[in-house]
């Protein structure tokens, strides 16, 4: 180990990293938390990982393990990852913060791209994109377009990036739309489609007409495509599963990133940052508007991407009440991205509570 | 006509035949799946058995963790044959080892962050005291009520399993871990975490147990009275009744040793390698280690080698996912065919095969 | 919170839909189990199922034909376990669980080509009149035939069992395998008959699961529901009218959670969740205190193996 250090901080200091070897190819590894074939969050970063392949062809060798426990193993497979001759490692979910750190620690010649954390160091940065814009604008089409005036949530855990994505939605929705209510279902798991199944039949037997959710499966989308309702995809084009229901859908979508971190590193000027990108960049993206949606609605919508993209309209501006009542944000005052991270209230006017 | 012969006595050569026999056959049987999917057969057994032991590229870093996978399931699966071979069948060690990875870390996260050496002991203490509370709710309604033990200790992981959600979300959850789910990591709190004892060989205090497991229950079972029991009980329970044997004792020891073992097994993870309570702590070691338990013929020796075997399987089969490209479903389906051929070899074991007519019909 | 706007009708309706797969696996346990076999392997069974149905379903775009298929999968890779425990002779616990590993991976494998397909809809059955009928219409007559054929199937083996020579014999091999083969019975070949019952209906609870309730295929989509069915044939005491009880019960705790959440309402959502395994080991407790009844049901040979000479 202490030779191997001592040749990294060699090939560092005279300035060529994995770039030496031009003729290697450049060896990218990707730890997944779930199957590739979850189509939702793992299998986007799937497709990132081809769009490096298809984007470098030669030039790289893109490997994966998928449906890796967070914990001992997971910093066993990056560790092998590393010293089998990866030059950069994609770490894709939370839970994976700790031994990414504790790896990278190790093999500070190698790359570590973490997705969602917040500890970084010299060879780690953080990745994460901001869904919320993304909830913003879908919560407008729904406050639009619905009739019974309740909108369905299906929510994984109670942790900031869900109730960020509920405060955005329902901020949106009631802005056009002041009668709108959120009914929301917990149901402590990014991936049980039966669960999944039950809670959308649940918050349809109780007069929602429009689905959204924030977890992984496909399974909502297919059950509010049986029942006749409109529902917003997560993660992936779920178009195939509801093709008359699915208003759009917010697509994670990993490739952009995943290509300029890989150019980056093969041109040697790959540095240690932390990215939370949204919807200007790519990183958040949407399937195509249905053609449900009413012209004026989509063209509002499109406005609204548009004006997030130039950052003339930042999701969360104030004013701003949180649910107690208590002021967040006052006229014009825009939330700052510490305290977007750290979520953990609603807004005002959504009903219940958030569960601890 | 083929029938089979019980054997007086179980076949100390086909004892050590029959795992050599298992592990070919699945060699030639994953082999064809691996040519199925289009992989070279002959590459994928490579990766899969050779390459953690002996590839010169990491072999020196997967030998150790071959024992920090193996760990647990040793620990566990050495508690769980003490019972089986007494016909007390725990298989809820899967809760057991939550309940204990819990406790340990609740006392540590009590103390936090004051640095002192009672720590850690107090949190083995409380690891092994989890394991055995949660293990004797079972225990005590079988020998209380008759209830069956297998569907109670496998009812009460399921319980388990929710009361670490909610203790991630909730009790333990991390102050400073920006509302994310997930306790402290156990690994930046000295006192509490169990370090590597000496760098770079995978030794920690819950692979250390586990020696300690095998070494114990060997001598318990060959050497002591209680021992004795556990393989009569098992043998002949009638027999055992009469040797003035008590039921009730026994069922206690065996399930609350079984459980104080996995609640050991749990504690030393969440210290040590996973660092952590998460929502997804527990990763099926409990009941990975019956199976461990089996594939050892319930002996300490033999679990020994099982755990280490499967914890080959484990660490190859990833190194097959990102170096070939195999699914890990190809991988799962690999160790239950592995799994299949050991529990089939047992019969060669145990029976003779006679061709021929048989008397009784 | 808003109470009333949880549509008691509705709820019922929707719990039978959550019940069905659970019920399904669980029945066919019931009979494994009272042929004096225990299987733990029913999670790996409901997911080959839950895969070969959809397959063929896809295939052959004919939703029947996929729950044909589903139950001959589950029972194909039940006959393993039953081939290892039964002729082999090994350890039935350590085989289920290896059945579970296996059926995870091997589903994984097949579907690997159908991540993103759509499956033919299995249409509702809509009785002309009945299904109309106010309160018992919903509840009653608007469901697919697989919810149906699930109830029949609990009837046939509450019938089976109670009644018929089958069911006698049955219940024999599973108290006494040794008197049963002294009485001439072929132990084995009724047990293995057993088991490819109880993997045919745990098959086809998976693809109940890929077919009706979800309907799409995902990798470990049964998440669990095979340890549940097992949990609701002890619940049950070995009685098929309170398999359906307990499946029944279940899945209107699952069901209910939801809508009272969806209401509005304040609840420790994994309490709620671990009150189903809580109320099955109580109802253990009470049924074992109680020796002469207990002694009654739980087949005495359960978990035993078998061999003719010994």
């Amino acid at each position: 180990m202490n030779i191997k250090t001592l040749l990294a901080g060699a090939t560092l200091a005279f300035g060529i990293g994995a770039a030496a070897h031009a003729d290697d190819p450049l060896k990218v590894g990707f730890v997944y938390v779930g199957p590739v074939g979850d189509y939702g969050w793992s299998y986007e970063h799937n497709e990132g990982r081809l769009a490096v392949e298809e984007a470098f062809g030669d030039k790289v060798e893109t490997t994966f393990v998928e449906s890796v426990p967070e914990g001992a193993d997971a910093e066993r497979v990056m560790t092998q990852m590393a010293l089998s001759g990866h030059d950069l490692i994609f770490t894709t979910s939370f839970g994976y913060m700790d031994s990414t750190i504790a790896v990278a620690e190790k093999f500070p010649d190698v790359k570590f791209e973490h997705a969602t954390g917040y500890k970084r160091a010299d060879n780690v940065s953080t990745y994460s994109a901001r869904f919320y814009e993304g909830r913003a604008v879908i919560g407008h089409i729904a406050g639009k377009m619905t009739e019974s005036n309740v909108v369905g949530y299906i929510a994984s855990f109670p942790i900031p990036e869900v109730i960020r994505g509920i405060n955005s939605a329902y901020l949106h929705a009631k802005k056009v739309n002041p009668d709108v209510e959120f009914r929301i279902v917990w149901v402590y798991t990014w991936f049980d489609p039966a669960k999944e199944a039950d809670a959308a039949q649940a918050l349809i037997d109780q007069g929602a007409d429009i689905l959204m959710q924030h977890t992984d499966s496909t399974a909502p989308m297919t059950i509010a495509e049986e029942k006749g309702i409109l529902a917003f995809g997560q993660a992936s084009d779920m178009i195939n599963f509801g093709p008359n229901s699915q208003l759009t859908s917010i697509i994670d979508n990993w490739a952009p990133y995943y290509v300029a971190r890989t150019q980056a590193v093969m041109d040697g000027t790959w540095e240690s940052a932390d990215t939370w990108d949204g919807i200007e960049p790519g990183m958040v993206a949407f399937a195509a508007m249905s053609d449900k949606i009413p012209a004026d609605v989509r063209a509002e919508a499109e406005q609204m991407i548009e004006d997030i993209k130039s950052g003339a309209y930042h999701p969360f501006t104030g004013p701003l009440n949180k649910q107690d009542g208590s002021a967040w944000l006052g006229e014009g005052e825009v939330a700052d991205d510490g305290t977007l991270a750290g979520m953990n209230f609603y807004i005002e006017g959504l009903a219940g509570d958030i569960p601890s | 006509m083929i029938r089979l012969e019980k054997r007086p006595e179980p076949s100390q050569a086909w004892t050590y035949v029959t795992p050599l026999l298992a592990v070919l056959a699945t060699m030639i049987a994953g082999g064809m799946l691996f040519a199925i999917l289009g992989k070279d057969p002959f590459v994928a057994i490579r990766t899969i058995f050779w390459d953690p032991l002996f590839n010169e590229q990491f072999a020196a870093f997967s030998r150790p963790q071959l024992l920090v996978k193996a760990g647990p399931l040793i620990l566990i699966a050495i508690g769980l044959s003490l019972g089986f071979r007494a016909g007390i069948w725990n298989i809820g060690a899967e809760g057991q080892y939550i309940i204990g990875a819990l406790c340990g870390a609740g006392v540590a996260l009590a103390f936090y962050p004051l640095e002192a050496v009672f720590i850690f002991p107090l949190m083995i203490l409380a690891g092994a005291l989890g394991g055995w509370a949660w293990a004797m709710i079972p225990g005590l309604l079988k020998t209380q009520f008759n209830t069956n033990e297998i569907l109670v200790s496998l009812l009460l992981v399921y319980v388990a399993e929710q009361l670490m959600a909610s203790m991630a979300l909730g009790l333990l959850r991390n102050p400073d871990g920006g509302g994310f789910p997930g306790s402290r990591n156990l690994g930046d709190y000295p006192a509490a975490s169990n370090e590597e004892l000496i760098a770079g060989t995978g030794m920690h205090w819950g692979v250390v147990a586990a020696f300690i497991a095998v070494i114990f229950a060997y001598i318990l079972l060959n050497r002591h009275r209680m021992g004795y029991n556990i393989r009569l009980a098992g043998q002949a329970p009638r027999a055992a009744r009469f040797a003035g044997v008590n039921a009730t004792r026994l069922v206690l020891f065996c399930l609350g040793l079984s459980g104080a073992l996995a609640g050991l097994a749990g504690l030393f993870e969440v210290a040590g390698p996973a660092g952590q309570i998460t929502i997804d702590f527990n990763v099926g070691y409990g009941f990975t280690a019956i199976i461990v338990a089996f594939l050892g013929r319930l002996h300490p020796v033999g679990i020994l080698f099982a755990g280490l075997l499967m914890a080959l399987t484990y660490i190859g089969g990833e190194l097959a996912q990102f170096m070939l490209g195999l699914p890990a479903a190809a991988i799962q389906a690999f160790q239950g065919m592995l799994l299949f051929f050991l529990l089939a070899g047992d019969v060669l074991t145990n029976y003779r095969i006679r061709i021929g007519r048989a008397e009784v019909a | 919170m808003d109470l009333s706007s949880i549509d008691p009708i509705l709820l019922i309706a929707a719990l039978i839909v959550a019940a069905t797969p659970i019920l399904l696996a669980a029945i066919g346990e019931l009979v494994v189990e009272k042929a004096g076999v225990l299987n733990l392997g029913v999670e790996g069974m409901m997911i080959t199922g839950a895969i070969c149905g959809f397959a063929v379903a896809v295939e052959t775009q004919n939703p029947a034909l996929g729950f044909i298929g589903a139950a001959l999968g589950g029972a194909a890779l039940s006959l393993i376990f039953g081939f290892l425990t039964q002729y082999l002779l090994s350890n039935q616990v350590a085989t289920g669980l290896a059945l579970t590993l296996f059926g995870l991976g091997i589903s994984a494998l097949i579907g690997q080509a159908y991540i993103g397909v759509k499956p033919p809809i299995t249409a509702d059955l809509d009785i002309p009149l009945l299904s109309d009928v106010p309160v018992i219409g919903p509840i009653l007559f608007q469901h697919n035939l697989m919810v149906y054929l699930s109830l029949g199937i609990v009837a046939g083996v509450w019938y089976l069992l109670k009644y018929t020579r089958v069911g006698l014999v049955l219940r024999a091999v599973g108290e006494n395998h040794d008197a049963a083969h002294a009485l001439g019975y072929k132990v084995v070949r009724i047990r293995m008959l057993a088991i490819a019952f109880g993997g045919a209906c745990a098959g086809l609870g998976g693809a109940y699961l890929s077919l009706i309730r979800v309907p799409q295929w995902t990798e470990g989509m049964t998440a669990g529901a095979g340890w549940i069915a097992l949990a609701i044939v002890v619940f049950a005491s070995w009685k098929p009218w309170r398999v359906l009880l307990g499946a029944y019960l279940f899945g209107g705790i699952t069901v209910l959670q939801l809508n009272l959440q969806a209401a509005g309402l304040k609840i420790p959502v994994e309490y709620l969740s671990m009150s189903p395994y809580l109320i099955t080991i109580l109802v253990l407790v009470i049924m074992s205190a109680d020796r002469s009844r207990a002694a009654l049901n739980a087949p005495a040979a359960l978990g035993r193996p078998f061999h003719a000479s010994s």
